[in-house]
């Protein structure tokens, strides 16, 4: 186990070192100097090199992207082109938004699928079946951000259940802050829920067909005991690759949903930066998204492990 | 079920067909603005009503088809154009440093979502409906890859891929000859969802504003236009959100139907 | 009294009739097999008795056990009698056991969920079983998990699971099918004693005619989903009505004539062949590990000769296979054909190539699916460097197939349009479509029923006389060899351990290892054939 756990953390340390490289060299090609564009086109020549200097630009390539991770390793991204304040103090503020946002959704979307695929494979074929499988076709087909609209339409400007937009603060207590994040939350989960129970449902429907399942069932246990002591632990395996690929998507999804609902998270900072060419800030955001894909990743490697004894004492 | 592949190409065909016709004819021009015209409801001669500028939407949801449609297929087209051969080679070489390097790239790309990806890209090039392609591309390759390399290894296991090595020819040649045919189907099954995934991740960065640009009229954008008017002219959101709904509907049903329909002959053969 | 008693049954799948008026019975402490070959209904017959059918089945009849009509309890009751009254082992023990539990916890499942008894007795009655099936607590705790385990172990765990509860009713599907000859002789020998010892009923479904009449009380013949004969072991074997029953009994211990081989003349010379594999490491930093499958091998085949090779699974014999058909490079010693090496430098030598051909054991996996038989069977001319082109390619096709007994007009058919001794006549066909020098034959009749394997074996006996094969005949099945072979290699863990004229060793073997394979082989009874003739 330990000896897995390692291995997956060297290769979750390569990964993140890769994925540096590429985001520091894509960011490289872009043309212009970000010193000459703050100061505008008539800058004296003298000011622009003090700024490349202060920006840290005035060394070579290879200085600045070690510079660029070992600040990033002690918690430094670097001062903005345009606030000219630390890229870490305005990431923290917006992760506390869109963070939040990404779990809650992970854990609406967890708590919704898992009882639907349970109950659609163990009708399978039936009308229940039926009706859960055309829900979860429906909600893969539709995009999260009109769902989004969609919510808002209804239950903020019709039924004033919910604010329209804007995120009301962690100040004011916890549930406030969920309140005002559920109907974001909600347009997010549903579709990768629909996802999820369609996994569920087939890896219950796969396991079912194994040879240990007609074992179960000749020792005396009934299908529904041969599916939940059986079938759902194995079926969890490729559960787990989903829930993995979705921490992902809610992420990516959570930035386009905070354009929907005016919530002050990453997806708002980094479209600003985009607009204002504070690449310094895109590259730092991209980084952290990133970074915490990666990580679930290896998140989830290690709960296969948990879930896979063969994985255990494999090397 | 034969039911889903019927519904969902009649569904696909439809609006590949709207697609197609608005090179020729649309009811309107799409980009006329008709100031008094404008925020119709759908009536017999908009039907599908009008935008705040007095645009006709149907024309509009036409075009848009067209932007969706290709912007999805390109993306299909240089996933598996990537994909499939990477995936091919990692498992003709199954354990050699070129199927780790392969399978490693794999797994790096996808901890890169589209939208990443797409944000990449506007950052340092501007935005434009290319973007859009290239992002969902690259983020379709490691799919295509794993699919092709997973279907590709159980067939490497069979005794018909020994026979073909006995006869002298090379990983190459079988990989083409003898495994891309029997990988056709998984291939078929999975481009009709990269597809449909590629027209929601499509709507969604042209929504941000990291797909296509004006003028080129897409679903996404005629979906960030009626944000601020949903609340009193909410068919600005809904007919391009139905549309966007049952051009994936139909794909997704179109790509079940095909995977049941292909995949009991081919246990047939087998069995 | 009759612990087991099937009347009439029938049954049908989605309207498809699997089985026929079939009736039987069992008695306390007695085994009775029931035998056929593939299609013939008897693993049918054993799920009606579990009532573990598939959707859309249909039964008629009766099953009663211990007086109570099975097919007339419902679900809940039924799950009540299984694992309690009737345990159930299956052919495949390698997936018949949950990969993420524990084997304690699947043998003490059977004993709580039919809350026979406390926790903590069920856990030292799991225990109790374990040791009595041949798992003793030092070597196998409660706490193993099926991957740690070998096939003829796992067998052994589904065993204690379905006696735990001292059913008295045993039913064994196929039981030793997937396991190596000295695993299926210890198991057979724990199936008898623990029939003896707990008084059960065995019902045994097999398809080997010698190991029924090893161990049966009676023995029940199926064809098609009808009985066709039943009767005790030694009358049925001594007096076989059926003639269904005697071509079956002669086809399982089917013998063939071959031609005298020519004077020895090597063809093939395999000397001090090493193949290592690469596994994975076992530490980030450990040096690979390698694992050595074939230890300096040394063997000469000469011109004209049928050579056998035999040895269980996991001795090297495909690892082989794979070297002397040069798929794979040695890690030491050289492997010549014709004075030639097959893998020169880093490639295989394409001239030494188009001289060997191969027939595999899956007659399903061995073709694309895609493609007709005339290109399936050309494949191999790939080899030369002038292939026949329109009708030399024609008459090559039609002498290919004419040979193996089938029809050039089947060139132009898909491969799912035969049956599989018809496949494995097509694999055959394509071997001998270049005329090679030597063919391998790798377990080439161990998938088929026994009696599509008497014709296989009369075919190639037939090839031998017109066209003087010489050939590599690789395969677990004693039977087999014995008959076809002039000479044969023993195989175990990598080394050849015994080798010289078959009937040699077969009837004075010299190894150890040679003489247990030879003493766990099951064996057809000699019987003078009264019904036979008339």
């Amino acid at each position: 186990m330990l000896r897995y756990s390692l291995k997956r953390l060297l290769s979750l340390l390569i990964s993140l070192a890769v994925a540096s490289l590429v985001i520091f060299l894509v960011i490289e090609v872009a043309p212009g100097d970000p010193a000459s564009y703050m100061l505008g086109m008539n800058a004296q020549p003298d000011t622009v090199a003090a700024l490349r200097a202060e920006l840290g630009l005035d060394v070579s390539k290879t200085d600045r992207y070690l510079a660029w991770v070992t600040g990033m390793l002690q918690g430094d991204f670097g001062t903005s082109y345009t606030y000219r304040t630390p890229v870490s103090q305005m990431i923290a503020v917006r992760l506390w938004v869109s963070l939040p946002l990404a779990l809650y959704a992970l854990t609406l979307s967890t708590l919704i699928a898992f009882p639907a695929g349970i109950y659609a494979a163990a009708r399978r074929g039936q009308a229940g079946d039926v009706a859960v499988m055309g829900a979860t076709q429906l909600g893969v087909a539709i995009p999260n951000f009109w769902f989004a609209m969609m919510l808002v339409l209804i239950f903020a400007i019709n039924l004033r259940w919910f604010g329209a937009g804007g995120f009301a603060g962690w100040e004011d207590g916890l549930l406030t802050g969920l309140h005002s994040l559920t109907l974001p939350a909600i347009a997010l989960a549903l579709p990768q829920a629909a996802i999820l129970a369609r996994v569920m449902r087939s890896a219950l429907l796969d396991i079912l067909g194994e040879d240990f399942m007609r074992t179960a069932r000749a020792k005396g246990l009934t299908r529904r005991q041969t599916l939940w002591r059986h079938g759902l632990r194995n079926a969890l395996i490729p559960v787990l690759t989903i829930i993995g690929l979705q921490f992902s998507f809610l992420l990516a999804g959570a930035i386009i949903i905070e354009q929907v609902f005016y919530l002050p998270g990453l997806g708002r900072l980094v479209f600003q930066a985009i607009s204002s060419r504070d690449l310094i800030v895109v590259e730092s955001v991209v980084m952290l998204l990133v970074f915490a894909v990666i990580t679930v990743n290896f998140l989830v490697d290690l709960a296969y492990a948990a879930v896979d004894p063969r994985l255990r004492s494999r090397t | 079920m034969r039911r889903n592949l019927i519904l969902g190409g009649i569904l696909s065909s439809l609006v590949l067909l709207a697609a197609l016709i608005s090179f020729v004819w649309t009811p309107y021009d799409h980009a006329a603005m008709n100031i008094p015209d404008k925020l119709q409801i759908p009536n017999a001669q908009h039907w599908f009503g009008t935008d705040h500028f007095g645009r006709d939407m149907f024309s509009m949801i036409m075009v848009g088809a067209r932007t969706s449609l290709a912007v999805a297929l390109l993306a299909v087209g240089i996933g598996m154009g990537l994909g499939v051969p990477l995936g091919l080679a990692a498992a003709a070489r199954k354990g050699s440093w070129l199927d780790e390097l392969i399978m490693r790239g794999n797994d790096l790309v996808f901890a890169f979502p589209s939208l990443i990806i797409a944000i990449l890209i506007t950052a340092v090039f501007g935005a434009g409906a290319g973007n859009a392609i290239i992002a969902i591309g690259i983020f379709n390759i490691p799919v295509f890859a794993r699919i092709t390399r997973g279907g590709a290894l159980s067939l490497w296991e069979r005794e018909f891929i020994m026979a073909a090595r006995v006869a002298g020819k090379s990983s190459t040649r079988i990989s083409y000859e003898h495994i891309l045919p029997n990988v056709a189907n998984l291939l078929i099954v999975q481009g009709t969802i990269q597809f449909s995934l590629g027209i929601l991740a499509e709507a969604g960065l042209s929504y941000v504003g990291l797909g296509a640009q004006p003028p080129t009229p897409s679903w996404g954008r005629m979906l960030a236009d009626a944000q601020t008017m949903v609340s009193f002219a909410p068919h600005l959101a809904l007919i391009p959100g139905f549309a966007i709904i049952l051009t994936v509907l139909g794909l997704n049903l179109m790509g079940d139907g095909l995977r049941d329909w292909l995949d009991p002959r081919l246990r047939v053969r087998r069995a | 009294m009759t612990l087991l008693e099937i009347n009439h049954l029938s049954l049908s799948i989605g309207g498809v009739a699997i089985l026929m008026d079939v009736s039987l019975s069992i008695a306390p402490g007695e085994i009775v097999a029931v035998t056929g070959e593939s299609g013939s209904g008897k693993s049918m017959t054993a799920f009606s008795v579990m009532q573990l059918l598939p959707n859309l089945a249909h039964v008629s009849g009766q099953i009663r056990l211990d007086g109570t009509d099975l097919l007339a309890l419902d679900e809940d009751t039924m799950c009540g009698v299984r694992g309690r009254q009737i345990g159930m082992v299956f052919q495949e023990p390698m997936t018949a056991l949950n990969p993420v539990k524990t084997i304690g916890d699947q043998v003490m499942e059977t004993i709580l969920i039919h809350k026979a008894m406390p926790r903590p007795e069920a856990e030292t009655r799991a225990r109790d079983v374990l040791d009595r099936v041949g798992l003793p607590a030092d070597q196998f705790p409660l706490s193993r998990y099926p991957h740690e385990l070998s096939g003829g172990q796992r067998q052994r765990v589904v065993i204690a699971m379905a006696i735990a509860l001292r059913p008295k009713l045993l039913i064994a599907d196929e039981p030793t099918t997937a396991l190596d000859v000295t695993t299926q002789a210890q198991i057979l020998e724990l199936l008898k004693g623990l029939v003896r010892e707990f008084d059960m009923g065995l019902l045994m479904i097999t398809h080997d005619l010698a190991v029924v009449s090893d161990m049966a009380n009676r023995i029940v013949v199926m064809r098609h989903g009808e009985v066709v004969e039943t009767g005790p072991t030694s009358d049925l074997f001594a007096n076989m009505q059926h003639p269904y029953t005697r071509m079956l009994f002669e086809a399982s211990g089917h013998q063939v004539q071959l031609p005298a081989p020519p004077a020895p003349q090597p063809l093939l010379e395999v000397r001090d062949a090493i193949r290592d594999y690469r596994v994975p490491r076992t530490g980030l930093f450990q040096p690979q590990g390698h694992h050595r499958a074939v230890k300096q091998v040394s063997f000469t085949l000469n011109r004209g000769e049928r050579l056998g090779l035999v040895g269980e699974s996991g001795c090297g014999k495909s690892t082989l296979t794979r070297a002397i058909l040069g798929l794979e490079p040695l890690q030491g010693g050289e492997i010549l054909l014709d004075g030639e090496p097959v893998f020169a430098g880093h490639r295989p030598n394409l001239d030494v190539r188009r001289k060997m051909q191969v027939v595999f054991q899956d007659p399903f996996g061995s073709f694309n699916p895609r493609h007709k038989v005339d290109r399936l069977i050309t494949e191999p001319f790939h080899l030369l460097d002038a292939p026949p082109t329109g009708p030399a390619r024609e008459q090559a096709i039609g002498e290919a197939l004419t040979a193996v007994g089938l029809n050039p007009g089947d060139a132009a058919k898909y491969i799912h349009e035969f049956s599989g001794g018809q496949r494995q006549r097509i694999a055959i066909a394509r071997a001998l479509i270049i005329k090679p020098k030597l063919i391998l034959f790798d377990e080439a009749v161990s998938a088929l029923d026994v009696s599509v394997r008497a014709q296989i074996l009369d075919l190639l006996a037939d090839l031998c006389r017109a066209y003087q094969l010489t050939y590599l005949f690789i395969s677990h099945d004693l039977s087999v060899v014995r008959t076809v072979t002039d000479r044969v290699l023993v195989m175990k863990a990598g080394e050849i351990v015994e080798q010289g004229a078959t009937e040699a060793v077969f009837s004075a073997p010299h190894h150890p290892y040679t003489q247990s394979l030879i003493a766990a082989a099951p064996v057809l009874p000699s019987v003078t054939q009264k019904g036979a003739s008339a």
